[in-house]
């Protein structure tokens, strides 16, 4: 591990850099194709959603003998008819999921099941969801992400640069985005959870963001004073800078999720915390990617599209002369454009 | 931390700052004991229980649009009800913002289907002439009494009968048949009564308030006005029974089959608005008014979310929960001790102290605001260690970027902290804000996790500022770290510093 931490010497100084930035046409090729593949797979496959978005019920017997068939037989005894998903979870629990029923129908099952498996009716674990659960749920979680998405943005605008809050927030996006895909891909269930997983994510794909940001921030703070870096090529650095801690942040916030993820799956087999922690192992992968592929290169993008900041690229390319093809190519894909540099740098509101 | 002109050691007093946490996490210890928290709270889904989720909507075949009174209302009727189930620490409470609000009920124990049936029915307003009333509890029944006029015998000793002061009593089940008359209790289960048929119904209702009466100043009274279809009715109603002898010139506002006030009749009122007066406080003509508001849009119950945990699986998903919790937990640690070496003690101390203090806010939460630890809870607090290590690693990774610039280890764990705070401040900020929304906007159970992930990033930010930080400053004053020792985390190498450091 110290030859990992002697390398973060090496990215700090910027004796080794790596590429982020002049390669972003990559990074972005590669996220393109994984959205594209996301919108793929919601439209052919769709997201495969839980009971709770379609209203229905739930029991779950936990006996010794788990049986499929003596389950289904049970029900279909109970005078409940239409799709029936039977379930073994784990050991010793069987699971039964039906559609939408009345009251009664719902006491009819949980007697059958008792009564067939020889347990106590109490013990049956049931989840009755009503058919315009789906829809409340849905509705809250898309006014929580375009709550969280404009008050994050007034945020960043203030507490780094607005460039800065947009970047970050297509980052997000993107990220959601590619999560969402991946579960349409994979065909995993969508509960609740997940939804409140995939909300989680928005903050953590930001922490990483943030941290990497406020590095750009603080290389850039007069960087038009002077003439050694173009502005892709310090939040180059700043990533560099940053990639150690982004690793370290990101592993140690992946390890609890996925302790999370191991015992939910494992010893509970389904449910909250593996719901939960499913989407936020996924996520936080994604949101590792972005805060460091993603969120600068654009941030590097639009800011570059500043006059100051391409008057700012011609001085540094004037300055090091034709033979300028080492690390700095970064900003080479910007026009040497023929119009006359602003000698009015634009001073940014912040400090 | 006052001014950076000072000389840099003397800007942060370590020892002072530890002695502050020290004797906050025992007055905080103290306060546990004070408030006799033994014991964190736990959700239904870790110890068995029933929870059902509500949707207020307005009833079938009703108009208008679902307003903040209504709610309320309905939450004090749906508590009624369950309260009537006699089960210790039920409860019923309101979920979410405005009129989207849900009505949550939690009922521990195995009570399930009866819970179910109980809340799902809707609540209506009625107005019942009063026949009889009598006191709340059950009386010996006197057979040669003459039944009060149109009352049958029947009906008579079962009013003699009937205890107002049994909860099961006051459930209010809502299946007061309109055209039938009834035995009912008060909602304290003070007065019985025995009423006759609804004459007026509450979606008749157009409109009411409370006010203040301006000429004698303190009296607060209740005023109503009807539809046109209610002017006539309670016209009707009005004329009839002003000039009948007590108790049968009373008319009872009935909700929810419960009578929850039973005002004289003082004269005939032909003009569709009325007024209640009597010595009501300014909140009992309040509620009042909201009562017969809720009348006017009576609301039915959709059941959102039925959860039955039996006791086994409560247990089991606690074990879990707890199992995850210290793998998560061995997991960072080891992780941190591996790469920063002896200085990630601090780390694993950081989180010892983060998890005592969440510890005592849910001991203490549990007593203050009724906190129950549920299941996302858990996961909440797991997923949170990696927020609160996620500070420690800005911080250190700031104090090593300081010293490859050149500064000494003294120098850079207060230069590296100026710096880092701000990021640390700005990203937790972040995690805050989605915590908070996520709080409002989560439907159920999940809420617990948004509340812990919030309530840790709290604490996370106290930690680093009370904890690892002056620990930092303790550490970097110590010949181990200060020399760069090999397992210290800020040998040279490890720094990937070319020559040998201290400059």
């Amino acid at each position: 591990m110290s030859k990992f931490s002697g390398l973060g010497g090496r990215l700090y100084r910027g004796e080794t850099s790596v590429e982020f930035i002049g390669k972003r046409r990559r990074w972005y090729a590669l996220s393109i194709m994984f959205i594209l593949i996301s919108i793929g797979s919601l439209a052919v496959q769709g997201l495969h959603l839980g009971i709770e978005f379609k209203g229905g019920s739930s029991f779950t017997v936990t006996t010794n003998s788990p049986s499929v068939e003596q389950a289904r037989s049970a029900v279909q005894a109970a005078g409940v008819d239409g799709e029936l998903i039977v379930q073994i979870i784990g050991q010793d629990k069987v699971r039964v999921q039906t559609g939408s029923l009345e009251s009664a129908a719902n006491n009819a099952v949980q007697d059958a099941l008792a009564a067939s498996f020889s347990v106590d009716v109490a013990t049956i674990d049931t989840q009755i969801i009503g058919p315009s659960w789906g829809e409340e749920i849905t509705r809250k979680a898309l006014y929580g992400l375009i709550g969280f998405l404009i008050v994050i943005m007034i945020y960043l605008a203030m507490a780094l640069e607005p460039k800065m809050a947009v970047a970050a927030i297509i980052a997000v996006l993107h990220d959601v985005f590619i999560t969402v895909g991946i579960y349409a891909l994979v065909g995993f269930d969508v509960t609740p959870a997940t939804v409140i997983g995939f909300l989680t994510i928005l903050g953590y794909s930001l922490y990483d963001t943030v941290v990497v940001f406020d590095k750009v921030r603080e290389n850039t703070r007069s960087i038009t004073a002077s003439s050694t870096k173009t502005y892709s090529q310090a939040v180059n650095l700043a990533v560099n800078q940053t990639i150690v801690r982004s690793a370290n942040t990101s592993i140690v916030a992946i390890l609890p999720v996925a302790a999370i993820l191991f015992v939910g799956a494992g010893l509970l087999g389904a449910g909250t915390l593996k719901d939960l922690s499913l989407a936020l192992f996924i996520g936080l992968i994604v949101g590792t990617y972005s805060s460091i592929f993603i969120a600068p290169p654009i941030l590097a993008s639009l800011r570059e599209r500043e006059p100051a900041m391409q008057a700012l690229a011609k001085r540094v390319s004037a300055r090091s002369g034709a033979t300028t093809t080492s690390s700095a190519t970064g900003s080479v894909s910007l026009p040497n454009s023929v119009r006359g540099p602003r000698n009015q740098p634009k001073r940014k509101g912040r400090k | 931390m006052s001014t950076i002109n000072k000389p840099i050691k003397t800007t942060s007093r370590p020892v002072r700052t530890l002695a502050i946490l020290a004797l906050g996490l025992v007055a905080m210890t103290g306060l546990v004991f004070i408030q006799g928290a033994t014991s964190v709270k736990l959700g239904l889904d870790l110890r068995g229980g029933t929870s059902v989720t509500l949707q207020p909507r307005i009833a079938p075949g009703e108009e208008g649009t679902i307003t903040n009174e209504a709610i309320d209302q309905a939450v004090a009727i749906i508590r009624q009800r369950v309260n009537s189930l006699g089960v210790a620490e039920s409860e019923v409470a309101a979920q979410g913002t405005g009129t989207s609000r849900q009505i949550v009920i939690s009922v521990p124990g195995d009570t399930g289907r009866r819970v179910v049936d109980l809340v799902g029915q809707t609540a209506e307003l009625r107005f019942r002439q009063v026949l009889a009333t009598g006191a709340g509890a059950s009386s010996v029944v006197d057979p040669t009494a003459t039944p009060v006029a149109g009352v049958t015998p029947e009906l008579n000793a079962q009013f003699a009968a009937f205890d107002c002061t049994l909860p099961e009593n006051r459930q209010g089940t809502g299946t007061d048949l309109p055209s039938q008359t009834i035995v009912a209790c008060d909602r304290a289960g003070l007065t019985k009564y025995i009423l006759g048929p609804a004459e007026v119904l509450g979606r008749q209702i157009s409109e009411a308030s409370a006010g203040l009466d301006t000429q004698s100043g303190s009296a607060w009274f209740v005023s109503l006005t009807f539809n046109s279809e209610g002017t006539s009715a309670f016209a009707a109603v009005t004329s009839r029974v002003t000039s009948l002898p007590e108790p049968n010139n009373q008319l009872a506002i009935v909700l929810d089959g419960l009578v929850v006030s039973a005002p004289r009749i003082n004269e005939a009122i032909p003009s569709g608005t009325a007024q209640i007066t009597g010595s009501f406080t300014q909140l009992e003509a309040k509620d009042l008014a909201n009562v017969l508001k809720y009348g006017a849009l009576p609301l039915a119950f959709d059941r959102g979310e039925v959860q039955q945990v039996s006791p086994t699986l409560g247990a089991d998903q606690l074990d879990a929960g707890l199992i995850a919790g210290a793998l998560g937990l061995a997991l960072v640690v080891i992780f941190t001790l591996a790469y920063y070496r002896v200085l990630g003690f601090v780390t694993v101390g950081s989180l010892a102290i983060a998890g005592l203090m969440l510890y005592l806010l849910f001991l203490l939460l549990g007593e203050w605001i009724g906190f129950t630890l549920t299941l996302a809870g858990i996961a909440g607090a797991i997923v949170a260690i990696g927020v609160t290590a996620d500070s420690f690693i800005v911080y250190f990774e700031r104090v090593r970027d300081e010293m490859r610039e050149g500064r000494s280890l003294r120098t850079a764990v207060e230069t590296g902290w100026i710096r880092a705070r701000r990021t640390i401040l700005i990203a937790d900020f972040v995690s805050l804000i989605a915590a908070v929304l996520l709080y409002f906007f989560a439907v159920g159970g999940v809420r617990g996790f948004a509340f812990t992930l919030g309530l840790t990033t709290v604490i996370d930010l106290i930690i680093i500022f009370v904890f690892t930080k002056p620990a930092l400053v303790l550490v970097s004053r110590l010949k181990f770290f200060n020399s760069g020792h090999r397992l210290s985390g800020f040998s040279s190498k490890s720094l990937g510093m070319p020559t040998t450091k201290e400059a």
